[in-house]
């Protein structure tokens, strides 16, 4: 079952298949009625048993806000953090026990701003982590205040003249710290969002999923444009590996190259630029043309935002370096010896007799 | 006093030492003559010079050969935060004290009794410590009109007199060394950088130090540069050499091997002493060693230390901040790993909010500090011990912390153990305040057996451990042993133990979120309670007659300093009783009785008096404070002075009844 999950292929089986409910808690879950993370919780709690791993060696970790509260929903190890520094305690559990498969729950105040930080640097080290991003555009959990993710001029309880800070795009900002996956999917479809996890969880290395969620409280509707069956199929780019970039009625939009300043933009396909049309590679080695469909969106109306996985690259994972090191030195000079190592090379011996007290320092 | 010192691992492996009198010359050296040998019981040397100079390995090899040759000594390294400070100039002086002597020492020593001065900054900078009769050892050739003026001295000092007071040595070491390696192939530039080996040589002559060893770490360091390799041994022979022809260099002096305690010894500094600590609590507890740290003065060395001993299962990251090092050891203490953080003051700051979750989450968890001058950046290659408040109440939230205090370099190693002992056993945070001066000083130090070092077993929660109504059989995260009110380790991997912990109040027992004021009370206090009950060991109190009425009580680099004082002042008549603190949170359980037992309490501390204030909080004592903040350890003349006054003034009022 689990052969698929290379990023996995430390952490023990399960003896026998696991079903969504063994993955809920006896917690009563508290986020607010109609919030989007009831539905990626219940996405998560129903992919798990996928992994096909035991239960007990997944560790969920999180930091502070509305979405950090997700691991005492879900029944294996998990640690409730601090605000914004759950992927550098992760970076620690992961680093140290490759036999675990260790997710990290964070949302866009948490990540972005006080904690952005310790996600660029898990981006770069390339930890085998699985970064869930909730991102709502907004401070939930201490009543609606904007966000890093909030567009400019935002009215909030904080900025009631509107918001003067330009957003993060958070895929661009993980492309630009060398992350070697990064997709984005959103609460409301479960099937594109499974997809998504399932392709996370199967990368080697810091996976970052970015997940638009509805905040019903504080910015309802957010993402409205790319959920509404009426608006849907124009504003959301569905990116599939290998395909050509095309969406909307009859797929009759496609996404293209300028030739002249390598800049995509999205046109009507025509029987004459049909063969032009961007073919996805996630797998590309280079980060420009990710790079550049995250941000072929609308910053302000979301219009022709893409959803799947923009990247998926191999490169050396941290932990696995790091215990190549741990074997290469063992290997090489001997398991330590506490005896070798306390008397060094340069000792004297003192042989028995009376020592004689002194009066000066 | 003649030698009893065993030297069976003599660093060159060949030649012990003479039972002739004088010094022993390098290989390739020809003795000649010998000039009159005088014993000394111990000697105080400071090298100072640029901090480009290369006086922190000079002092280094000196100290080497000290304690190779079996002398007891105590080192102060002094340099300023800069990597090369504008040359010349009286912040860029580096210097390294070395205080060795035929007897147990306990400080680097007050005052040189002899100054190498690489210019007239250095010169200048120390001069004010000399006592008079001191030899002065300078280098003639740096004292031009320019480097004079850089120092503000428009009259040259070695000309005008002003020296009367020293013995004064004018060597024109540059001079000497470019004559020296003028067949050498390198350019003049890279010629006069061997300097410093010329005057090592000159004072391995004159106080008989073994050379082996120091020829052997050149070959060694410059294996890649033969040329320069081979350039620093000839200037260090020559500088060997000068001494030994030289007419200027009348006598040599002899300083024999020191009587310690029976047993194996190296010589160590602090932070490779805790280094070594931390490397030996995860071998005797069978947890893999995890540091998390960012780079900073001065304690990146543990980090070096320890990123070299992979052998040992050590983990080391380099974290991107000083609150991502706390995290991840945190992350991998939830692991099961010994998580550990080394910082200083600054980086103490940066990381309360993760040492208050580890507070909450009850992980075992090694918090080092290596002290430094403060506040903010302060000092940053000076000592202080001033962060005592920092660790016992830096946090937000009732968040005690245990403390643990090494008194010496070598007790570095201790401290670590018992900061880990304390840390598994009661699943807690530990806090272990070293400082800057134990950090880089270094003092010999009695290589322990491993079957001596304790044993730490870290118990794993490994099934259930409670019964509910229904007879079913649960894993309750937060229920306590009655004993240490410590709770279960349960770990990922461990089947039938997944639980969640968090930062949030956490409800007796069951471990989930709770809200409840009855709880909160309940949990505040459980804390408090769990870190108030660790078993520490007594306060010993030395007093000698048992009639003392002054105590000195100190805690952690203070100790060789107040115990010299307390020497001197005993010698001289008086009596004094001291006492050291290893454990600051919780206090031995006979403190106060201690405290009690004197009609005057002294605390030097190098605060504004931070134990005297926990003192005189928790004891009600009349705990009175002798401080200072410097940036450098109290000297023990001082201190004597301070506590015959006291004593005196407490003769005053007995006479006053």
């Amino acid at each position: 079952m689990s052969e698929r999950f290379k990023s996995l292929k430390l952490v023990p089986l399960a003896e026998g298949p696991l079903s969504t409910k063994d993955f809920k808690t006896d917690q009563e879950v508290r986020w607010c009625p109609g919030c989007g993370d009831y539905a990626i919780l219940a996405a998560v709690q129903a992919f798990m048993p996928e992994l096909g791993i035991r239960r007990e060696n997944t560790v969920f970790v999180s930091g502070i806000g509305c979405s950090s509260r997700f691991p005492y929903y879900m029944n294996t190890y998990g640690m409730h953090s601090i605000h914004g520094r759950a992927p550098a305690i992760a970076t620690g559990l992961a680093t140290s026990r490759q036999d675990l498969s260790v997710w990290v729950v964070t949302g866009d105040g948490d990540a972005l701003s006080i904690g952005g930080n310790h996600l660029i640097h898990a981006l770069r080290r390339n930890v085998n982590l699985k970064i869930l991003l909730f991102n709502n555009r907004i401070y939930g959990l201490t009543k609606g205040q904007y966000s890093p993710t909030s567009e400019l001029g935002k009215i909030t309880k904080s900025t009631p003249m509107g918001s003067l800070d330009a957003p993060f795009n958070p895929l661009s900002l993980a492309i630009g710290a060398e992350a070697t996956f990064v997709a984005r999917t959103i609460d409301s479809d479960r099937q594109h969002l499974t997809s998504v996890l399932r392709a996370a969880a199967e990368h080697e290395g810091t996976a970052l999923v970015e997940i638009y969620q509805n905040c019903n409280i504080f910015n309802d509707g957010a993402f409205e444009v790319l959920k509404e069956p009426g608006s849907r199929d124009e504003a959301l780019i569905r990116l599939e590996h290998g395909q050509p970039v095309r969406f909307g009625a009859d797929r009759g939009q496609g996404v293209f190259r300028d030739r002249a300043t390598g800049e995509l933009h999205v046109a009507p396909v025509t029987p004459d630029n049909e063969a032009s049309v961007l073919v996805h590679d996630a797998h590309a080695t280079g980060p420009s043309t990710a790079f550049a469909l995250s941000r072929i969106a609308d910053a302000d109306t979301l219009h022709h935002t893409p959803i799947g996985v923009l990247r998926s690259v191999r490169r050396p994972v941290y932990d696995v370096l790091m215990a190549e090191q741990l074997a290469t030195a063992t290997a090489e000079q001997g398991p330590g010896d506490l005896a070798t190592l306390l008397a060094g090379t340069d000792t004297w011996t003192m042989a028995d007799r009376p020592t004689t007290e002194r009066s000066d320092s | 006093m003649t030698s009893q010192v065993d030297q069976s691992e003599a660093v060159d492996g060949s030649d012990g030492r003479d039972e002739q009198s004088g010094p022993v010359p390098p290989g390739g050296v020809q003795p000649r003559r010998a000039k009159p040998v005088r014993r000394l019981d111990r000697v105080i040397i400071r090298f100072a010079g640029d901090s480009g100079d290369g006086m922190q390995l000079t002092g280094d090899r000196f100290t080497s050969e000290t304690a190779s040759f079996g002398n007891d000594l105590s080192t102060l390294p002094n340099f300023p935060a800069e990597i090369r400070a504008p040359a010349g100039t009286l912040p860029g002086v580096s210097s390294f004290q070395l205080h060795f002597a035929d007897h147990d020492i306990l400080t680097p020593g007050d005052a040189p009794n002899v100054l190498v001065a690489m210019n007239p900054a250095a010169l200048k900078a120390n001069l004010g410590d000399l006592p008079r009769g001191a030899e002065v050892i300078v280098n003639t050739d740096e004292f031009t009109k320019r480097a004079l003026a850089k120092v503000g001295w428009v009259v040259d000092p070695l000309g005008d007199g002003s020296l009367e007071a020293y013995h004064l040595h004018r060597v024109p070491l540059t001079t000497l060394t470019l004559e020296a390696l003028k067949d050498s192939g390198l350019a003049r530039k890279d010629a006069e950088r061997a300097k410093n080996m010329f005057a090592l040589g000159l004072l391995s002559w004159m106080y008989h130090r073994p050379t082996a060893g120091t020829e052997a770490f050149l070959r060694s360091k410059f294996a890649k540069r033969p040329l320069v390799a081979e350039a620093n041994v000839v200037a260090f022979r020559a500088g060997w050499n000068f001494g030994e022809t030289t007419e200027d260099f009348a006598v040599s002096y002899e300083i024999a091997p020191a009587a310690l305690p029976v047993g194996r010894y190296r010589n160590i500094s602090g932070n490779l002493a805790l280094s070594y600590g931390l490397v030996a609590a995860g071998v005797r507890s069978g947890l893999p060693l995890f540091l998390g740290s960012y780079p900073i003065t001065p304690a990146s060395d543990i980090l070096h230390e320890l990123s070299r001993h992979k052998g040992f299962g050590v983990r080391t990251f380099q974290a991107e901040d000083e609150i991502a090092g706390v995290g991840a050891a945190l992350g991998a203490s939830f692991g099961g790993a010994l998580g550990v953080t080394t910082t200083s003051g600054p980086g103490v700051a940066l990381k309360s909010e993760a040492i208050g979750l580890a507070v909450s989450l009850e992980l075992p968890l090694v918090v080092v500090d290596i002290q430094r001058g403060g506040p903010s950046t302060g000092l940053p290659t000076k000592t202080e011990q001033a962060d005592l408040l920092q660790a016992m109440f830096g946090r937000n939230g009732e968040a005690p912390v245990p403390v643990v205090a090494p008194a010496t370099p070598a007790e570095c190693f201790d401290a670590a153990l018992e900061a880990v002992r304390i840390a598994v056993r009661y699943r807690t945070p530990v806090f272990l305040l070293s400082d800057g001066y134990l950090a880089n000083g270094s003092e010999p130090w009695r290589i322990p057996e491993v079957e001596e070092l304790p044993v730490i077993d870290p118990q794993f929660a490994v099934g259930p451990n409670h019964v509910l109504e229904d007879g079913s059989e649960v894993f309750w995260p937060y229920k306590r042993d009655p004993l240490t009110l410590a709770r279960p380790w349960a770990v990922p991997g461990t089947a039938g133990l997944e639980h969640r912990i968090g930062g949030i109040e956490k409800q007796d027992g069951t471990g989930s979120i709770s809200y409840d004021p009855a709880n909160h009370d309940l949990m505040v206090r459980t804390r408090q309670a769990k870190v108030d009950g660790i078993e520490v060991a007594p306060l010993v109190v030395d007093d000698p007659d048992g009639d003392a009425r002054v105590l000195v009580l100190g805690w952690g680099s203070t100790y060789g300093p107040i115990a010299a004082a307390v020497r001197r002042v005993r010698a001289d008549g008086g009596r004094v009783a001291q006492a050291h603190l290893r454990n600051l949170n919780p206090f031995p359980a006979n403190l106060g009785a201690v405290l009690k037992g004197y009609d005057r309490v002294i605390v030097p501390e190098m605060n504004l008096g931070q134990l005297a204030l926990l003192l005189r909080a928790k004891y009600l004592v009349d705990a009175q404070s002798y401080n200072q903040v410097r940036g450098l350890p109290f000297k023990a003349a001082q201190l004597a002075d301070m506590l015959f006054a006291a004593i005196g003034t407490l003769d005053g009022d007995e006479s006053d009844d």
